[in-house]
């Protein structure tokens, strides 16, 4: 009814060509950006944004950046958690050595040391595809942890051999470190997420995403149009390890407040590649709806016993959650194998014909 | 449409966790336990969080609480997850807890430099960071009664009296199995010290976390290196496969020492006879005959408000160390509350509790738990106390204390605390200075 695209008229090609044609689309990613940036500050308590906000949006981020790759260009990489960890150690190195640069600069700055990484490992991706390079990317993910743990230099030495975030303030205001309240956290996450999601939908929609697909699809068509594979794929694990590496220091810096290296093992590199999978390969807005499955699910799963005042003991709540997402993972797949962005979009669809099937 | 979608999902995910704040609102001593019956080390978890989780209760049913303010148990899941133990952080600082428990390493570690921002007293009993022993630079963490480093001293000790003396340390060999965690290479700093000073080789074998029960290879290199000594510094599955291989390469039992989180009974029951002879440091005392713990099966386990699967679980060595874990956490409130002479003690009342927390012997009779551990003394500087260690074996089927007590090499122990509490705290810049007044019985 209120979904519908009756009377707005296109009168040029950009128009036409435009990301959110529908002015219905708009108004919604206007209404979402407002709840993000300014009710959700409003209302949220600690739990809300250092629990649910934080985490869900350090997570779309690391999501993009492999959809990035894997969904865009059919890189198969299980990398992810090692790429994230390349980023937050790179973070505190140059932290500690540059200690009066602005933090957020050196987050940003952390993700090219990751997309360096990234390159090198991506290198054999020229030779071999699909589930042979899964195993390559595994690779550099072992080893980026052996890493992690054996090399103190990364860790500063420290006795725990793990990563102690310092407070780093930013405008007088303490941004890292225990001082610093969520919400400042919150909103130079969501910042920088809905800075790097805008860079990364342009990147897709222009000729590098052209590129990339024209990869993905078939990649010996493509060089026999003219792409350049190794540019092209190399250019894919940079960018994406680029993003990867953004969320892992934002991860350790503006979450966690320090971290060890397990948090980069390879549980982490397979849980944002579900993200992508549940989510949708080659979707942008399915980065986010699979964050959210996976990550915020659980959490509100968790909470229900206790808000209905159930006396389930929390060990059983949490073996139930474990059954329940995994339930939910089966339905959702069954019910649309590309993805909830699919799903999202066929909502879309039946909405603007509405009442009429088709 | 997808507004309405987006505004209910929001009004769900926000509505819960104030739902459950204010269920917890009610006048009580608000105690969150992160505890883990879940996930790879459970095992290890099971016990102590039952043990932890019971005396509470048994405080609840039959006083009424502490000095008569009932206890809020509420036990967070965290699957031994610095994640899950992070959030399980945030979900209850909102409802004013009096003391966390945080029950691992990795999650004390976090919440270090939180608790001084949020006033939350953090009790880390025999765990967490050795260096935060130091109660002028860590006021908000307490670790007693001893930190890794006086337990892998107490090895040293150990090992150095059955060889006849320090001096006869020199030229040994001495092989740390820990995990590849930030629990397990606790000690790695203390034993590399006493290496150079006794003059014996230091050999590591560290297990990663994801293979902690394919050990074989590791085992392996042992058998090659031959080590006079081992120390065992494991937990969850890691231990009883690490005792089990032990036994499988002949290694002498009674040669193979693991660190008080390494003495489960589940931990040497696998290995049956084979294990007998292998020794762990001990903090508390193993059984169930002591009036608190009968109390406990009178009013928790035989009303079945208790998650132990069978009464014989009760008095196992971690079911008693979690009693421990829950005693100093009461003992701590109730010197609160004398101290403040308030009944609804807060966070900030019980830091101030625990620095006073002064446990004699007399006073674990008076607790009915005679005999169950050492005095507890801590004070405003040592948050600690450095404890003597007991030694019990197994003898293939249950756990013999050992005579005597074990003291941890103080004069060697305290200077590099010191030294560990100073670089922590300049690592970690704007690290807050001490404010908080020590109490005259501190």
């Amino acid at each position: 009814m209120l979904y519908r695209e009756v009377g707005q008229y296109k009168t040029s090609y950009a128009a036409d060509m435009a990301i959110f044609p529908i002015l219905q689309d708009r108004i919604g990613l206007a209404a979402i950006l407002l709840i993000a940036f300014v009710v959700i500050p409003l209302v949220g308590h600690d739990f809300l944004l250092n629990t649910v906000m934080i985490p869900f949006l350090i997570f779309t981020l690391a999501a993009i950046g492999l959809n990035l790759l894997t969904g865009y260009t059919g890189l198969l990489s299980l990398g992810t958690g090692g790429f994230m960890g390349v980023g937050a150690y790179a973070c505190l190195k140059l932290t500690t050595i540059f200690p009066h640069v602005n933090i957020v600069i050196w987050v940003l700055a952390s993700g090219l040391f990751s997309a360096a990484v990234g390159v090198l490992f991506g290198l054999p991706s020229l030779r071999i595809k699909g589930f042979y390079l899964a195993v390559a990317t595994l690779a550099a993910q072992f080893f980026l942890e052996w890493c992690f743990i054996r090399i103190p230099w990364l860790y500063n030495y420290s006795v725990s051999g793990a990563i102690e975030v310092p407070l780093r303030t930013l405008m007088g205001i303490p941004v890292t470190g225990p001082t610093a309240t969520s919400l400042t956290r919150y909103l130079i996450v969501l910042s920088i997420v809905v800075v790097m999601t805008w860079v990364a939908s342009n990147l897709v929609h222009g000729r590098i995403g052209r590129t990339w697909m024209a990869v993905r699809d078939m990649d010996l068509a493509a060089e026999l149009v003219g792409i350049r594979l190794l540019r092209a794929k190399l250019l894919a694990f940079a960018v994406s390890s680029f993003y990867c590496g953004v969320a892992g220091a934002m991860m350790v810096f503006l979450w966690y407040g320090g971290a060890e290296a397990e948090v980069f093992a390879i549980d982490q590199s397979f849980l944002v590649l579900f993200m992508v999978i549940i989510g949708g390969l080659g979707t942008l807005t399915g980065s986010f709806f699979g964050a959210a499955l996976i990550y915020i699910l659980p959490i509100v799963l968790r909470e229900i016993p206790a808000a209905l005042g159930l006396p389930v003991h929390p060990s059983t709540v949490e073996q139930l959650t474990f059954v329940i997402v995994g339930v939910l993972i089966i339905v959702f797949l069954a019910l649309e194998p590309n993805g909830l962005a699919r799903l999202w979009q066929i909502g879309k669809q039946k909405l603007r014909v509405w009442p009429f099937p088709y | 449409m997808r507004l309405k979608h987006l505004a209910l999902g929001l009004a769900v995910v926000t509505a819960a966790p104030a739902a459950a704040a204010t269920a917890q609102a009610a006048d009580g001593l608000y105690v969150p336990l992160f505890t883990y019956r879940t996930g790879p080390y459970a095992g290890s978890g099971i016990p102590v969080s039952n043990g932890l989780a019971d005396y509470l209760n048994m405080l609840n049913a039959r006083d009424g609480g502490i000095g008569g303010v009932p206890i809020i148990v509420d036990e967070c899941e965290t699957g031994y997850d610095t994640k899950k133990g992070v959030e399980c952080y945030d979900s209850v600082k909102g409802k004013n807890p009096v003391i966390i428990n945080p029950f691992s390493t990795g999650i004390t570690l976090q919440l270090i430099p939180k608790a001084a921002v949020d006033k939350v007293p953090i009790l880390s009993m025999a765990y967490g960071l050795s260096a935060s022993a130091d109660g002028n630079l860590f006021p908000w963490i307490f670790n007693p009664p001893d930190t890794y480093w006086d337990g892998a001293a107490a090895f040293i000790r150990h090992a150095a009296d059955v060889e006849g003396g320090f001096d006869k340390l020199k030229g040994k060999t001495i092989g740390l199995v820990h995990l590849d965690a930030p629990y397990g290479r606790e000690p790695i700093p203390l034993l590399q010290a006493l290496a150079k000073d006794y003059g014996f080789t230091l050999k590591l074998y560290p297990v990663p976390g994801a293979q902690m029960q394919n050990q074989t290879a590791l085992w392996l290199d042992v058998r090659r290196d031959r080590p006079d000594w081992i120390y065992l510094q494991g937990w969850g599955a890691m231990n009883p496969t690490a005792i089990k291989e032990a036994a499988k390469i002949g290694f002498p039992m009674n040669r193979l020492v693991g660190v008080w989180w390494s003495g489960s009974d589940d931990d040497a029951r696998p290995a049956g006879a084979a294990a007998k002879g292998y020794s762990s440091l001990d903090i508390n005392a193993v059984g169930s005959n002591f009036p608190a713990i009968q109390d406990i099966i009178k009013y928790v386990v035989d009303k079945g408000k208790s998650q132990v699967a069978s009464k014989d679980k009760v008095g196992e060595n971690f079911y008693d160390r979690g009693v421990m874990m829950a005693v100093l956490s009461a003992e701590a409130i109730r010197t609160a509350q004398k101290l403040t002479g308030k009944k609804q003690v807060t966070g900030e009342d019980v830091r101030r509790g625990l620095e006073s927390l002064n446990i004699t012997a007399a006073g674990w009779k008076a607790l009915g738990l005679e005999g169950f551990a050492g005095p507890i003394h801590l004070s405003c500087a040592d948050h600690n106390g450095h404890d003597a260690v007991a030694l019990v074996q197994w003898d293939g089927t249950k756990w013999e204390k050992q005579p005597g007590m074990i003291e941890p090499i103080k004069d060697k122990v305290l200077p590099l605390i010191q030294s560990a509490a100073e670089d922590y705290v300049k690592a970690n810049a704007g690290w807050p200075k001490r404010t908080e007044a020590c109490d005259k019985s501190s």
